[in-house]
């Protein structure tokens, strides 16, 4: 399975003026990975919870912000 | 920075006095999916990019400024010695009025270029894919042009501005593959 998210460390110069961030981070949803939907992907258990994915399939579903970063990090 | 070699990428050869070709080819001068829009898109994009890809980015970018020089090279022969009678029949009468035969950063409908055609959007997926539907517009605007044009020597040239687009094309797809690798996936806080 592919992550949702990837990492990458910018280049730090000594004479930036603010304090670096180090690593920052992109999204890579589902959609990037997935050329053509195949059939029969697992759905979620209710729709109440496909309602509040916005999608019928739990592998389609794309998570934002990063669940991995507290939310006082900078996305 | 940039040395500058006094040459054009590839010949530009023009056998027909053509000014109303001219008006055309402008679109890749100064039009949405022209050379000084994908310039300075991907030039810009370079800063916040992922590392991995600045390279590409600045290499594309650099190759579009000389795909610039050939349009304007172009636009140039067709229009540097036709009368403005030429000029009015071509339908560059509103051109002559307000440029002579200056060229002029504006696509075929003489709207002048704007930073409206080009988006930074900051996410590195979005950017690219972008730049790839960007690649693809160049093709058919340069397959539009070649449509309309009847000049053998001229055609040739916009064939190789053509299939250069196709290549880029490739390379932004790969970047996007390169920017999916899972190799990045590790968390390295
Ligand atoms: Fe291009």
């Amino acid at each position: 399975m592919f992550s949702q998210f990837k990492y990458w460390e910018p280049y730090i110069s000594p004479f930036d003026p603010c304090p670096p961030i180090r690593v920052k981070s992109y999204s890579t949803p589902p959609n990037l990975y997935i050329n053509f939907q195949p059939p029969g992907m697992p759905q979620f258990k209710t729709p109440k919870q496909a309602l509040l994915h916005g999608t019928l399939w739990p592998d389609l579903y794309s998570p934002y912000p990063n669940p991995a970063k507290r939310g006082d990090q900078l996305e | 920075m940039w040395y500058y070699e006094k040459k054009l990428q590839y010949p530009v050869k023009v056998r027909d006095c053509n000014p109303r070709l001219a008006k055309y080819l402008i679109e890749q001068y100064g039009g949405a999916d022209g050379e000084l829009a994908a310039a300075l898109r991907y030039l810009n994009q370079r800063y916040t990019i992922p590392d991995k890809v600045v390279g590409l980015l600045n290499d594309i970018g650099t190759e579009e400024f000389a795909h610039l020089e050939m349009i304007a090279t172009m636009v140039y022969k067709l229009t540097k010695d036709a009368t403005p009678e030429q000029l009015k029949e071509a339908g560059l009468g509103a051109h002559y009025a307000n440029h002579d035969r200056a060229l002029f950063y504006q696509n075929a409908a003489g709207d002048p270029f704007t930073a409206t055609y080009i988006q930074a959007k900051g996410d590195p997926i979005a950017d690219l894919y972008e730049d790839i539907a960007a690649e693809e517009k160049a093709r058919a605007t340069y397959q539009w042009i070649i449509n309309m044009s009847d000049d053998p020597e001229l055609n040739d040239s916009l064939k190789f501005l053509r299939e250069r687009e196709v290549i880029h094309s490739l390379r932004f797809r790969e970047a996007v593959e390169i920017l999916k690798d899972e190799r990045d996936r590790k968390k390295i806080f």
